[in-house]
Parts: C-alpha cells; sequence; structure tokens
C-alpha cells in the first residue's frame, strides 16, 4: 500500500473526484500555489484556472459563492485556508448554508464541501490556531467529519464531495505531514462511521484528529504499565456511529473523552452526555475528559505549550478512571 | 407591467388585512409602493434566470411566476406552502421559478449570487440571475465582497438596490457614507445607474440593458432604483421616525397609476379595462386564500423533515 503524507492524501482525493465529476470545483484563497498546507497544489495544471479558483480575500463571497453554485448544479471544495476565518463567513454557512435545504422545505440541494484547515501548533497564536468544530456540531443542518490518518481523509473527504448536503472536513494543520498507508484503490469511508484505532481491554479514550495519535502514544505507553487502551475515533461528528462507541464501552467500562478545543460547550462535552444516555449503567467510573483551556490560543512556546493537550494528558486521565 | 404591479400590490394589501386579522403568524414586510422593482425587473428576465430575494420578497416571487397559491398557503403556515411552512413570508424560495430565496439576513444574496454566476458560466447556459438588496445592505461587507467577485470575473449577475429611503428606522442619509450606492460600482469597474424606481418602464429598460450585458459575458451591473415604502418596516411598526408626508408622497407618486396614465394616454388602457384586470387578480387571489384556509397546518414530527436528503435522520 502506498504511503502518503495527509496533505497528499487530500489532494489525491480531490483530483479523483474532479476527474470523476466534472461539476466539482475548489475555490479558497492561494489555493493555486497550496499555500500554506500544500494540499490543493499542482490541482491547477490539471484542471486549469475555471475549476480551480484563486479568490479574492473574501470569506464571505467566497462560502457564499459556493453556496450559490452548489444551488444550482456545481459541487464546490472551498478551502478555508485556516479555520479561524470562517468567522468572516458565518452568516453564510450558520444561516445560509446549513438551512437552505430545510427553510425551503427541501426543494433545493446544497451539495458543498467545506475543508477546515484548524487547529495549534508551530506559535500560530489566536487567529490561527482554534479547534472551532463545536460550532458547526451546534448548528443543525451541516455534516462534520474530522478525520485523523490519510486514509481516513482521503475516503472522508471523497465521501463528502458527493454527499447531497454541506460537509465541513476538519483537517488538524499538525497532522498535514503525518504520513500512512492509503490504499490503491478507490476508497469511500462512510460518514457516520467510527474506527477502532487501537483495541484494548481496560478504557475507552475517544479522541478525534490530533489527539489520536496522542491517545495512540499513551495508549503504547500505558500498555507497558499493563494498562490497555483502546483508541476509538469517531471520525465524523454528525452523523455520529454511537453504536461503535457503546460498543467499546460496554466492553471497557470506563471512558475518557480527548480532543484539542477548549473544554466548555465542546465535542466532549456533548459525547460524554451520548456515553452517559447509551451505557449510563455500563460505566464503573465517571467519564474523565481531556481538553483545553477555556483560554484564546496564546502566541509563545511555553504558553501554547501549556493550551495543547498531549499523551501525557491522556495517561493521566486514563489513570483517573482505572483508579 | 400592469396587471404585474397590481397583483403585486393587490396580494400585499390582502396579505396585510390578513395578518392584521391574526391568520398569517409571524414578521411581515411588505412591499406596498415599491412594485415597480420587482415587476420591471422581472419583465426584462427570461422564464430560467434566477432571483435572489429580501425579506421583502413577495413581491419578487409574484413578479417572478412564483405560485401564488404555494406563497399564501406558506405565509399561513401550512403543509401546502411551497417550503411546507418552514420557511415563512422571509425564508421562502420557489425553485421551480428559479427564485432561490427571500433572504433573513441583508446582503446575503450578494454573496450567493457571484456563485450561481459561476455555475451558470460552467454549465454554458446564458442565464442571469439578479440579486435584490435594499439600501441598508449596501453598508454589509457580502455587498462588497460580492461585487468585487462578480466584476472580477465578469459573471453573469445584476445587483438590484432597491433604496426605499429607510434601513428598517433608520434614514438612508444616516446610515450611508457618500449618498449614493450606484456610484460604489464606479469603485469595482462596473455600470452603476440610480433609477426612479417608481417608474416601471425605466426599471425595464435599465434591468434589460444590463441582463444583455450580463448574458454577452461582459460582467455585472449595479442598478439603484429609488422608491418610498408605503407602509412601515414590519406590519405593525408605528413610523414614529418618519412624517405622514412620506407616505402621503408615496401614493403622489404611485407606480401603478403613473404606468396607468401612460397607458391611457396612449388608449391602450381605460377604466373597464383596469376593472376586469382587478377582477381577475381579485379572483386570483381569492381562490390563493381559500386555498390556503382549507389547508391543513404541518405535522409537529414533520419539523424533523428536509434537514438533509435522506430522512430519517440519525444524529
Amino acid at each position: 500500500m502506498p504511503i502518503l503524507e495527509y496533505a497528499d492524501a487530500v489532494g489525491l482525493a480531490l483530483r479523483e473526484e474532479m476527474r470523476r465529476d466534472p461539476t466539482v470545483y475548489c475555490i479558497g484563497e492561494d489555493i493555486v500555489l497550496g499555500v500554506p498546507f500544500g494540499c490543493t497544489r499542482g490541482l491547477i495544471d490539471e484542471f486549469g484556472p475555471d475549476r480551480v479558483l484563486n479568490a479574492p480575500i473574501s470569506e464571505a463571497a467566497i462560502v457564499g459563492s459556493a453556496m450559490g453554485a452548489a444551488m444550482t448544479g456545481l459541487r464546490p471544495v472551498v478551502d478555508m485556508h485556516f479555520a479561524d476565518f470562517v468567522t468572516c463567513a458565518m452568516d453564510e454557512v450558520a444561516n445560509q448554508i446549513a438551512k437552505s435545504r430545510y427553510m425551503f422545505g427541501g426543494q433545493i440541494d446544497c451539495p458543498l464541501t467545506l475543508r477546515m484547515p484548524y487547529g495549534i501548533g508551530r506559535s500560530g497564536g489566536g487567529h490561527h490556531s482554534n479547534s472551532v468544530e463545536a460550532w458547526f456540531v451546534a448548528t443543525p443542518g451541516l455534516k462534520i467529519c474530522i478525520p485523523s490518518t490519510p486514509a481516513d481523509v482521503r475516503g472522508l473527504l471523497k465521501t463528502a464531495i458527493r454527499d447531497p448536503d454541506p460537509v465541513l472536513v476538519f483537517e488538524h494543520r499538525g497532522l498535514y505531514r503525518v504520513t500512512g498507508e492509503v490504499p490503491e484503490e478507490e476508497q469511500l469511508i462512510p460518514l457516520g462511521s467510527a474506527e477502532i484505532k487501537r483495541p484494548g481491554r481496560d478504557v475507552t479514550v475517544i479522541a478525534t484528529a490530533r489527539l489520536v495519535h496522542e491517545a495512540l502514544e499513551a495508549a503504547q505507553r500505558l500498555s507497558e504499565e499493563g494498562i490497555e487502551v483502546e483508541v476509538v475515533d469517531p471520525r465524523s461528528l454528525v452523523p455520529l456511529d454511537r453504536e461503535t462507541l457503546a460498543q467499546s464501552v460496554r466492553r471497557t467500562n470506563r471512558v475518557v473523552i480527548a480532543e484539542e478545543g477548549p473544554m466548555r460547550g465542546s465535542i466532549g462535552a456533548w459525547l460524554a452526555w451520548v456515553i452517559m444516555e447509551d451505557c449510563f449503567d455500563d460505566l464503573d467510573a465517571p467519564i474523565a475528559r481531556v481538553a483545553g483551556p477555556n483560554i484564546p490560543i496564546p502566541f509563545s512556546p511555553p504558553l501554547e505549550a501549556f493550551a495543547t493537550p498531549n499523551a501525557e494528558d491522556v495517561m493521566a486521565a486514563v489513570r483517573k478512571v482505572v483508579k | 407591467m400592469y396587471a404585474g404591479m397590481l397583483r403585486v400590490r393587490m396580494f400585499e394589501e390582502r396579505v396585510r388585512e390578513l395578518f392584521a386579522g391574526g391568520r398569517i403568524p409571524g414578521f411581515l414586510h411588505t412591499s406596498v409602493g415599491q412594485e415597480a422593482i420587482a415587476v420591471g425587473v422581472c419583465a426584462a428576465l427570461r422564464g430560467d434566470d434566477y432571483v435572489l430575494s429580501t425579506h421583502r420578497g413577495h413581491g419578487h416571487l409574484v413578479a417572478k411566476g412564483g405560485s401564488m397559491r404555494g406563497l399564501m398557503a406558506e405565509l399561513y403556515g401550512k403543509a401546502t406552502g411551497i417550503c411546507h411552512g418552514k420557511g415563512g413570508t422571509m425564508h421562502i424560495a420557489d425553485a421551480s421559478v428559479g427564485y432561490l430565496g427571500a433572504n433573513g439576513v441583508l446582503a446575503s444574496g450578494c454573496v450567493l449570487a457571484p456563485g450561481v454566476g459561476l455555475s451558470i458560466r460552467q454549465r454554458k447556459s446564458s442565464q442571469v440571475v439578479i440579486t435584490f438588496f435594499g439600501d441598508g445592505a449596501a453598508n454589509r461587507g457580502p455587498f462588497h465582497e460580492g461585487v468585487n467577485m462578480a466584476a472580477l470575473w465578469k459573471l453573469p449577475v445584476v445587483f438590484v438596490c432597491e433604496n426605499n429611503r429607510w434601513a428598517s428606522t433608520t434614514a438612508h442619509g444616516l446610515s450611508t457614507a457618500g449618498g449614493s450606492i450606484a456610484a460604489r460600482a464606479a469603485g469595482y469597474g462596473i455600470p452603476g445607474e440610480t433609477i426612479d424606481g417608481n417608474d416601471v418602464l425605466a426599471v425595464w429598460r435599465t434591468t434589460a440593458k444590463a441582463v444583455e450585458r450580463a448574458r454577452s459575458g461582459e460582467g455585472p451591473s449595479l442598478i439603484e432604483a429609488h422608491t418610498i415604502r408605503w407602509v412601515g418596516h414590519h406590519e405593525g411598526d408605528a413610523q414614529s421616525y418618519r412624517t405622514r408626508d412620506e407616505a402621503a408622497e408615496g401614493r403622489r407618486r404611485d407606480p401603478i397609476a403613473r404606468l396607468g396614465k401612460v397607458l391611457e394616454g396612449k388608449k391602450l388602457l381605460d377604466a373597464a379595462h383596469i376593472a376586469r384586470i382587478r377582477e381577475g387578480v381579485t379572483a386570483e387571489i381569492d381562490a390563493a386564500v381559500a386555498f390556503a384556509e382549507a389547508s391543513p397546518l404541518p405535522q409537529p414530527e414533520d419539523a424533523l423533515t428536509d434537514l438533509f436528503a435522506h430522512y430519517p435522520w440519525r444524529d
């Protein structure tokens, strides 16, 4: 199986879907050169400027125009550049795109994909580091996936592009250089299918994106202490594969939920409620959570490190629930 | 166009009565007095052209050829409404006539329009898209982003500003630097025209020119059509912010009477003819009201449908 970087797996998915369907096009800031993450580099050579649109720095128009195009027969893939900038297109995402099918009584499809490069790292600071996925989980009408590996991002992005509804794909920018096996043949991963990234009998760690990798490292180290951690990656948050999460919890009876975004009003808070509703009687300990502190992301390396949940945090949370 | 304006006027007047009588829920914004813009613009369009509208959008939909029955039932919140009661007055669309949505957020249509234009171009179609917006909306960022993008890429869009002098309760002069909205077109290198929006023939002529330009691939235009809102921002608005003189001025400059005078002068219209048109429109509206009244309300659990393409939906 070929080994690809996450960013190249994104590019592969885009290329495959653009070849397959002439209504698919990409739009975003600096996407011709593929700056800054390299995902769209080279698309212009194969598909030309009509399908690889370097847009003005106009987030509302980039996202709004994608909706206009999606309503009238195209399948846009928007590169949000940094997910933080979606605030400049929040009306378009939350009021227009999310509600178009619903408010119009199902008359109009809005098949568009928003690629959301997000997350902490390399002193990006307050406007280039945020985990904003919880905002959109709280916005009915959007589907949301959050792939953690090259194979997952390729498979989920392809599914997102073919989906008849708007899908946000959260790509952690700290994962773009992570490598992994990507199947040679075409692979579509359905939305709403979680994956057990490492089996274990003692504790279920439900983790997203970068925290999947931190959880795997924690699992490796805890295994040396005799604690076997099962790492479950939901892969999509809307729809959510509650069944796979619940099955894991019924085996281990202990749960840690790990994410990068702030603790308050978050994905983890919602997943904890889901687990409680589905598996309350199976739990042998209160659910523990790993998440960022309730602060904007600071710049200076030690401050940023303080705001970055890591494997040590996952290990501490696991120890708490197995005590 | 005379009959078209009467249809909008009489529809809106009936809706106001029904709202006052408690038959229609919600926040209602009618376009009484502004009919010439909706009708003049849509008269310059083909059936397959697209329209993006505003919170004050009933007239645009009626003028674009939307179903009056479906619109009325939607205003009633009935299951037979065009959007099955999920959209209502400010969030209604009728895809069958290219009406891609009223909008509760000002200037949002200005950024959807370039995308519709991209789609038209990519499909190698000769359609155009009109986006209506008010004078208040011209001060929002999406107006500028949308005009810039459409101008940059020479997209087949016509931006139509309905300047009715009031952004809700704030006067145009107190909210809009520079005064002219059409003049903003110059900054984007596209034509900007200021016209009397109560002169339906001027609206039609100016739109036709802009549509022709858009269809031939020369790019967007901006039209600022001045008009007067006869009624409040919404039904129930006491309008303490303006004098009665303005509504009176609006009535003096009634776009329907104005075209009537022109047509009568050319012996193309007389009192009997007008009576026949009114009778026909009344019957059409009566039928729409009867349909809406007789239609069932949606079942409460219908609130869960239409969120995504596939139903039932699993969270």
